[in-house]
């Protein structure tokens, strides 16, 4: 049985690994790299919770081949913070309890970065088409959609 | 334990303010473990074949091919999982469910499951099992399957609850009734009459996690699983019964849980898994894909409802009757019966009747998905309800005021009513600036009622003192919604501490006793019960501990404000205690400091809402957008009010997904069309707005803070708002559920 050998970054660490040719990033993050963040929820690219940037561009990693991240630059949920500080975005779901099972909150987030990233001061339906590929059925997305809001606002002040 | 009335707002430390979560860094970090982020050492890939036909007899499984793949370590079928349930008819249809034995009676019905070394060899032993399949005629239509020509599922099934016993077997495996007074006479008394037939599609919980569990038994009979579920020490009981285990010697964890609204309360993979590892010897990781929690898990009943009410001119209801047609899949349930149960609860109703019937189908086995039945059954009569008080030409909420139950008001189903919150409900809808906000063309409004009896149950807390005054809770109830922070506010109220100080877990199977699941709404309501009755036992030992260090009687020690104090004048020099401070001397004054409490958490009281609604509705294709929606709703008394708004919204989105777009789709051959995320279309952030809730606080009589459970009213009236308010944007009556614009412009062209 071989492995595809791949080297890439992950969270700003170099990381090697060998991967089957059908394994997807997502299955390499989780059981191969022990980078549980990103959640399973459909396998098919529909729910979001799997969501990670790959040279800036917001990806579903069950839609992409682990062998696909040579050479890329890969943003998971665990390089979210910096340290022991939390991002604005995360602190903001916390405090307006954007989140309740939390299954779907690696991904809002990353997609939440995504969208500020590209539109610092969104409207909140810019906020809602921005967020429309991440499913949550926990809330409603009404707390969400105020996080968001409210770390956009903090972070254009900070 | 009853309401203490000394406990008002005023009064109340920690309850009813809004800290943060205990559980909200892990979650937003991405370390919170759930069913599918644990492993063990060795473990091994479970996967599961799941049966292509709707209904077919099993003649033959050979899995020889299979078992000689190399890096396949176990092969397990209905063989592996022998008959142990001792005449316990809902014991074999949990074990036959798991594992289909004689028969696959659905689509995605398990029929045999494989260990191996990694996913990639767990898939071709899966193509390396050949089954012998008689494929037998289906049905999956609720009004098709009680016909007498229908194919039948079971040749044993002979409706129950009838008098005589019918000679024949049928798919209606049980007739249930409820109501009073005399139904024909109040017809008879009525100016006007609505009478309707109404139809709700199957939908599923739609957890984003997907049912994943890490299964480890050894061969000296002791075993371990870790499992994503609502209730890890019902899951115990039945893994243990059906894989003969003794109970003590599996211990469960309950992970994380990544949502679970009713659909984790019953087990699937996990006898499987634990029969998987008991053959191999290894442990077995088994997580389900979303393809198989569509085909094979959770969902709610299949409807078909008839609805009569008539009432005076002057708005008084004389009668209102109704007859539930709901679908089980294979294996009869109570989804019928809590439907007649629930259907007129908000009524004060001198003459009502209510029958349910629990019709057998080649579906998935029916699961409780929040206020299980409810919305179905509110859906029917809230509509009819809506649709009389125009036909008198009253509003339709004065028209609800009017009939409303109140307190001493004799339920539809049985009890009579303690304070209860449906007519402040109204009125607070009444007065609602929704209710006065301009409507624009093609818009329209509606509201509506639900309600949901809330449960206590069995419940065991553990609350211990730590050596610098710290305190850890260790509950067995499932923390779904963030009840390890409604419960750290409860111990730190009674206690007087700050919520900083306490650290909620949830504890495994073995480190507590039993409790039942997170259903029925019952999660803070039972376990704040065993919290604050925990707490008093602790404050019990540190007034003796203070008393012990003061040398004084223990009659003489009060707790105050987080403090022991000596009470009365000849004390009045001691300076009092903390709980720092008796917890620091407590290796000298008789050990470890901890209160339990072990108690069935009696009273939960009902719970009811009313919902409105603006929608627009578009003509040419029938795509509808809710522009507005708010949630009123009674709890008791809100420990965390903002997770009260989240349960409301939750619930609320839910329903909405239900009126509009959700439905399990089945072609002629009786599979399942749309086992996904994009075809099954969950709402979205773009789908929905903001959505508002107002929270009443109408004590319950039986909590000694007044609380009642809050998760699944809010899903109930949703369905009939919307449908309400689509009826009236449109000016035709919707009464097919999920109004998806296909079956909008089917109204619009039938009219």
């Amino acid at each position: 049985m071989s492995g595809i050998a791949v080297s890439t970054t992950i969270n700003g660490d170099d990381v090697e690994f060998l991967c089957q040719a059908e394994e997807t990033l997502l299955e390499v993050l989780r059981d191969r790299l022990g980078l549980t963040g990103a959640k399973e929820g459909c396998g098919t690219g529909d729910c979001g919770a799997c969501s990670v940037l790959v040279d800036d561009r917001l990806v579903c990693s069950c839609l992409v081949l682990g062998a696909e991240a040579e050479g890329r630059n890969i943003e998971t949920i665990e390089g979210m913070a910096d340290g022991d500080k939390l991002h604005p975005l995360q602190r903001k779901f916390i405090e307006h309890a954007a989140l309740q099972c939390g299954i779907c909150t690696p991904g809002f987030l990353i997609a939440a970065k995504d969208l500020l990233a590209k539109n610092a001061d969104p409207t909140e339906e810019e906020v809602r088409f921005g967020l429309a590929g991440n499913l949550c059925r926990c809330t409603g997305y009404d707390k969400i959609v105020r996080a968001v809001l409210d770390a956009a606002s903090e972070m254009r002040g900070a | 334990m009853d309401f203490d009335p000394s406990y008002t707002a005023q009064q109340f430390k920690s309850v009813g303010t809004r800290p943060l979560r205990p559980d909200g860094v892990d979650k937003v970090t991405g370390r919170a473990r759930y069913g599918a982020d644990f492993n063990m050492p060795g473990q091994l890939v479970g996967r599961v074949l799941r049966s292509p036909h709707a209904h077919a007899i099993i003649r033959k499984i050979d899995t020889s091919k299979a078992e000689a793949l190399k890096g396949v370590k176990a092969v397990v079928t209905a063989a592996d999982l022998p008959d142990l349930t001792d005449g316990d008819a809902d014991l074999y249809a949990i074990l036959s469910n798991c594992m289909a034995r004689d028969k696959a009676f659905y689509d995605g019905h398990a029929v045999a499951a494989v260990a191996a070394i990694d996913a990639r060899t767990a898939r071709r032993a899966l193509k390396l099992i050949e089954i012998d399949y008689e494929v037998l005629p289906h049905v999956t239509d609720v009004d098709e399957a009680m016909k007498d020509s229908a194919p039948l599922l079971h040749e044993s099934v002979f409706t129950d609850g009838v008098d005589p016993a019918p000679a024949k077997p049928s798919n209606v495996a049980r007739r249930s009734q409820y109501g009073h007074g005399d139904v024909d006479a109040g017809f008879a008394d009525a100016d006007m009459v609505v009478e309707r037939t109404y139809r709700t599609e199957q939908t599923h919980q739609g957890y984003i996690e997907p049912h994943a569990c890490v299964a480890s038994v050894n061969n000296d009979g002791t075993g371990e699983l870790w499992v994503c579920t609502q209730g890890h020490f019902v899951y115990r009981q039945w893994c243990a019964d059906l894989l003969g285990m003794d109970v003590s010697k599996l211990r469960v964890t309950s992970s994380e849980i990544g949502g679970g609204f009713g659909g984790k309360t019953h087990v699937w993979a996990e006898p499987v898994a634990l029969a998987l590892s008991r053959k191999a010897g290894r442990p077995v990781k088994l997580v389900m894909s979303r393809d198989e929690v569509f085909r094979a898990s959770g969902p709610t009943s299949a409807t078909s409802i008839d609805v009569k009410i008539g009432a005076k001119k002057d708005g008084t209801i004389t009668a209102a009757s109704a007859t539930l047609r709901y679908t089980c899949g294979p294996w009869v349930g109570m989804w019928a019966e809590l439907g007649a149960m629930t259907a007129f609860a908000p009524y004060d109703l001198k003459n009502v009747r209510t029958v349910g019937y629990e019709v057998l189908v080649n579906r998935p086995k029916v699961s409780a998905y929040r206020a299980p039945s409810a919305p179905m059954a509110a859906f029917a009569v809230e509509s009819a309800v809506d649709e009389l008080a125009r036909k008198i030409g009253m509003d339709p909420v004065d028209f609800r005021i009017a009939n409303v139950a109140k307190e001493g008001t004799r339920a539809s189903y049985g009890p009579v009513y303690g304070p209860i919150g449906i007519g402040p409900t109204l009125e607070a809808v009444k007065e609602h600036p929704h209710m006065k906000a301009p409507l624009g063309k093609n818009q329209g409004r509606g509201m509506a009622c639900g309600f949901w009896f809330n449960f206590g149950g069995q419940t065991c807390t553990d609350l211990n003192i730590g050596a610098d005054g710290t305190v850890t809770i260790a509950v067995g109830t499932v923390d779904v919604g963030g009840s390890r922070a409604s419960l750290s506010m409860v111990a730190a109220e009674e206690l007087g501490i700050p919520y900083e100080q306490v650290k909620a877990i949830v504890a495994d199977t073995s480190s507590l006793g039993y409790n039942d699941m997170t259903d029925g709404s019952r999660g803070t309501f039972s376990s704040s019960m065993a919290t604050i009755s925990a707490a008093r036992n602790a404050i019990r030992i540190m007034r003796a501990r203070a008393a012990q260090m003061w040398g004084i009687p223990v009659e003489d020690v009060v707790w105050e404000e987080g403090h022991a104090k000596a009470a009365g004048a000849k004390h009045g020099n001691l300076p009092p205690l903390s709980v720092r401070e008796i917890a620091a001397a407590a290796g000298n004054t008789g050990g470890p400091i901890a209160g339990h409490s072990e108690l069935v958490a009696d009273g939960a009281g009902v719970s009811f809402a009313t919902h409105i609604c603006d929608i627009e509705v578009d003509p040419e294709t029938g795509q509808t957008r809710v522009l507005r929606y708010t949630v009123v709703q009674d709890a008791g008394k809100a420990v965390h009010p903002t997770y009260v708004e989240g349960q409301y919204q939750g619930g609320a989105a839910q329903g909405i997904g239900w009126a509009l777009n959700e439905e399990y789709i089945y072609g002629k051959d009786g599979r399942l069309q749309n086992p996904g995320f994009l075809d099954y279309r969950i709402p979205v952030c773009s789908d929905l707005p903001m959505i508002d809730t107002q929270i009443l606080e109408i004590p319950n009589p039986n909590h000694p803070y007044g609380i009642r459970g809050v998760g699944e009213t809010s899903i109930v009236p949703p369905l009939a708002a919307i449908a309400n308010a689509v009826s009236n944007a449109v000016g035709v009556r919707m009464t097919h559920i999920p109004m998806s614009p296909p079956r909008i412009l089917a109204a619009l062209e039938a009219e």
